[in-house]
């Protein structure tokens, strides 16, 4: 039986979250002096029968009762400061990183890397790169904990949610699903194996050579027929999609949003919802006809044939 | 009313001076049909005793099955079923009715020189809507149980659970009429039947602190029927609610149901803290320091308790800036309760303190609660709550303050209280030892899942990986210390009451109106309406060692 105290700093979160950690063991140890060290020794000092000064004396009650108030708020509100701080940090996603989709189902974890390789339970990434994972789910909301990364985040179906992370130690980490999401939860969970760059380069062109994610998002996209209405000299008045993710669009409603995952997963799902600048509403819904596999090929595609990289994005505004 | 008054006439002349248990019948019949606030006291105290007992088998059977890192003793959807059964019943079958319920029934009107509650046969209905809901919820778990666990989660429970669902949270939903019943009782008899002279700040803490939950269990409850009730329509009917398939929002559930459970939490702790305001201050005969300060302190907790249920949603995909606000005010709820935790710990100074069994359950509420107020501040740090939400640091929080805190009141107060509800002294020493035992199980059980926790591992596992085993193994040692603990108590309490010493009137020479009256009670109370002229804690230090020096009090030091 192992004794292990502490788990790996695998991330660069894991630092900043053990920052705060023993902050806070650091506060609640002097909070814990404060109450515990007064009682032990009133405890000893005026027990029943032994002779001790117990004149009453007038204590100023308002002065103590706010010195213990606002100190304390003021100790509280630094360390939200501090939480607040680490969760900003980790929230915003790096410009620069590489994408990766998960979907999560009853009781596995799918893996869609952007050269095509697909996985189940285990995700291999390069050591030292930022890595931006789209998580989905097919069925119940799971949560993606990887705990030597200190980072989570619930998979809720009927959404994209994001996490980040830049993984700084080559090695094997847990993957657990943290969310309860029926029968076999604690069945579903995996591994992240994060490699030297070469040896990730390596294992990149051993993998299939099949499609990459781009290009099985083509093929939906013109097997779907979203190419014969979308995709100019028609005859029906669509909006064109390429090179149109990241951009903003004017909608009828006199919104502006950005065609970003969300937006187009609904606008598949639910096209009535949100319609483009000056078109009506001709589209058909795609609610189950495509899976969240087959949504987030299609949406590579769009990705691939984007616009330039779009800026900096928070993961849950 | 009329075959009780001739009963009463016709019955010899009793041996003992009338009280509660002779007066108005013996029979199960006169239980049953009983408005008489003692009695649904004790009424509502056996069948707290009865969920608890089955929940506490469903924990120690987890606790079994977690000793080795593989599921091998049961299998993983009766795993599943235990946690929920033990969720479930624990929280709304034990935690929220056991201090307000069974306490607050018996002592609030004594507390108050009344002779009953405001709406005696509404009490009696409560307790039937209570056990409606208890025996409903069993007969889920008889055909086959609930596999939710007791937050109900959509879409899990709405549309992918096969269990029976709507059972379990049909009991919960009728269960839930017995509260709001009793917490409406509770706020009008605060208003309408205190003594004459029962000024509101000559109110003992208990009293403040039952009616700070009331006004939480009236406020709070109706949002969690209607969301079991949403549930229900999307199971039943699919009308799409929280199921994304069918156009709903499941996150939207989560909300919903935070924004009951979270002030439940405060339904579960704060008449735990009124305990403790009574049990300090009479063991070290002090008067409680900050009277108001303390009884504000309630009444704040149960307004910020409404304002922070997404912290149990940080990272559910709710807005990064709603969580902020969130922790922000986590960190603010956490202000009157440490205002409450120092008030307790001055009160001590220069008193005269017995570490009788209220006062030893009374200071490990302080130690426990301060663990588990400490490490809700660590869960309030939305940035380090990312990591350790959903694993076992959660879970050890909680019990730290459901468990280490309410129920540790909850024995406390039955302590102090049980010569008056009995007419019986427990016996001591037992009751010292049983205190300590429940302390030293309770941290052996719970601590190590603090670092299991950080370590990451999730909550609801019902296998795990190897490396985790020495905590759990901890863990299972610990829980059956406590169960000694808590099964020592149940022995020697039955004991009592044939073998018990006599209990006189006042044994703690407290200065509550319920001492005021014999041990046990009449049926109505008080001979004679009592006056009152004085603040609560009348307590001196120095005229009890007076006494005790000049022989005048042969109460024991220890």
């Amino acid at each position: 039986m192992t004794f292990p105290l502490f788990p790996t700093e695998a991330s660069d979160a894991a630092a900043q979250t053990d920052y705060l950690y023993w902050g806070l063991i650091a506060i609640s140890s002097v909070v814990m002096l404060i109450v515990f060290v007064p009682i032990i020794y009133f405890i000893f000092k005026y027990r029943r029968g032994k002779r001790a000064d117990r004149t009453p004396v007038n204590l100023p009650e308002l002065p103590i009762e706010l010195t213990w108030t606002i100190i304390p708020t003021f100790i509280f509100v630094g360390l939200f400061l501090w939480g607040a701080k680490v969760f900003w940090n980790n929230q915003r996603v790096p410009p620069d990183a590489m994408q990766i989709n998960v979907v999560g189902k009853q009781w596995m974890w799918k893996i869609q890397h952007p050269e095509g390789h697909r996985e189940i339970n285990e995700l291999h990434v390069p050591v030292g790169r930022n890595i931006r994972i789209t998580l989905a789910s097919q069925d119940v909301i799971h949560s993606f904990f990887l705990p030597e990364f200190r980072i989570k985040q619930d998979v809720v179906p009927g959404r994209y949610t994001t996490i980040w992370f830049n993984a700084r130690r080559v090695g094997t980490y847990r993957l657990f699903c943290s969310e309860y999401c029926g029968t076999h939860h604690s069945a579903m969970i995996g591994r992240v194996i994060v490699m030297p760059p070469a040896a990730y380069a390596n294992w990149l062109a051993q993998g299939q050579h099949g499609n990459t994610l781009a290009q099985s998002g083509e093929r939906l996209y013109r097997e779907l027929g979203c190419s014969g209405c979308h995709d100019g000299s028609t005859v029906v008045r669509a909006p064109p999609l390429l090179g149109l993710f990241g951009k903003p669009v004017p909608l009828n409603s006199g919104e502006v949003v950005i065609a970003d995952e969300a937006y187009l997963r609904d606008s598949i799902l639910l096209p009535a919802r949100q319609i483009a600048g000056g078109y009506t509403n001709d589209m058909p819904s795609f609610e189950g006809r495509i899976n969240e596999e087959q949504l987030l090929e299609i949406i590579a595609y769009l990705r691939s044939r984007g616009a330039t990289n779009p800026e900096e994005r928070t993961a849950n505004p | 009313m009329k075959a009780e008054v001739e009963r009463t006439a016709v019955s010899n002349p009793p041996r003992e001076p009338k009280n509660y248990f002779t007066e108005g019948g013996r029979t199960l019949r006169s239980w049953l049909l009983t408005t008489d606030h003692k009695r649904i006291g004790l009424l509502y105290l056996y069948s707290l005793l009865f969920y608890f007992t089955i929940a506490a088998i469903t924990a120690a059977m987890m606790r079994m099955e977690l000793i080795t890192p593989q599921g091998d003793m049961v299998t993983s959807d009766m795993y599943n079923k235990l946690f929920t059964i033990h969720g479930t019943l624990m929280v709304w079958f034990f935690l929220i009715p056991s201090i307000p319920a069974v306490l607050g029934n018996f002592i609030l009107p004594l507390m108050l020189g009344a002779r009953d509650v405001a709406f005696p046969k509404l009490n009696l209905l409560s307790w039937y809507l209570f056990n409606a809901g208890g025996l409903l919820a069993l007969v889920s778990v008889v055909f086959g149980g609930v596999d939710t666990g007791w937050t109900f989660y959509t879409p899990y429970s709405s549309t992918y659970s096969n269990s029976h669902v709507i059972a379990m949270a049909a009991g919960v939903f009728i269960a839930g009429f017995g509260s709001i019943l009793t917490g409406l009782n509770f706020i009008i008899t605060v208003h309408k039947l205190r003594a004459p002279g029962l000024t509101w700040f000559r109110l003992p803490l208990f009293v403040w602190s039952l009616y700070s939950t009331s006004i939480i269990l009236v406020l709070a409850t109706p949002v969690l029927a209607m969301t079991l009730t949403l549930m229900a329509l999307e199971r039943i009917w699919g009308i799409g609610i929280f199921d994304p398939k069918l156009g709903g929002d499941p996150v939207l559930f989560q909300h919903l149901f935070w924004f009951y459970s979270h002030p439940a939490v405060y339904i579960m702790i704060l008449p735990g803290m009124g305990v403790i305001s009574e049990t300090i201050t009479c063991f070290a005969r002090k008067k409680i320091f900050g009277y108001h300060f303390v009884a504000y302190a309630s009444v704040a907790i149960a307004i910020l308790g409404f304002l922070v249920w997404g912290h149990h949603m940080f990272v559910s995909s709710q807005s990064v800036y709603a969580g902020l606000m969130f922790s922000l005010l986590s960190y603010l709820v956490a202000v009157p309760s440490a205002i409450k935790v120092f008030n307790w710990t001055m009160t001590l100074y220069r008193g005269s303190i017995s570490l009788k069994t209220p006062m030893l359950y009374a200071l490990g509420f302080i130690g426990l609660f301060t663990m588990g107020g400490l490490t809700g501040l660590f869960l309030a740090a939305v940035g380090l709550d990312v990591h350790v939400t959903d694993t076992y640091f959660v879970v050890a929080h909680f019990h730290y303050i459901m468990v280490g805190g309410m129920v540790t009141a909850f024995m406390g107060g039955l302590h102090y209280w049980w010569p008056k509800i009995t007419g019986r002294m427990y016996p001591e020493k037992l009751g010292q030892l049983a205190a300590l035992i429940m302390y030293i199980g309770f941290n052996l059980t719970f601590f190590p899942q603090f670092v299991l926790g950080y370590l990451g591992m999730p909550r609801r596992y019902h296998a795990y990986p190897p490396e985790f085993q020495i905590y759990n193994v901890m863990s299972s040692a610990g829980a059956s210390i406590l169960g000694v603990g808590y099964l020592l108590p149940l022995i020697y309490f039955i004991w009592s009451l044939k073998h018990g010493k006599k209990a006189p009137a006042n044994p703690w020479n407290a200065t509550g109106l319920e001492w005021q009256t014999p041990s046990p009670p009449p049926k109505h109370n008080f001979p004679a309406t009592p006056v009152v002229d004085k603040g609560p804690y009348d307590y001196s230090a120095e005229a009890t060692e007076r006494e005790l020096r000049d022989g005048l009090t042969t109460e024991e030091s220890r």
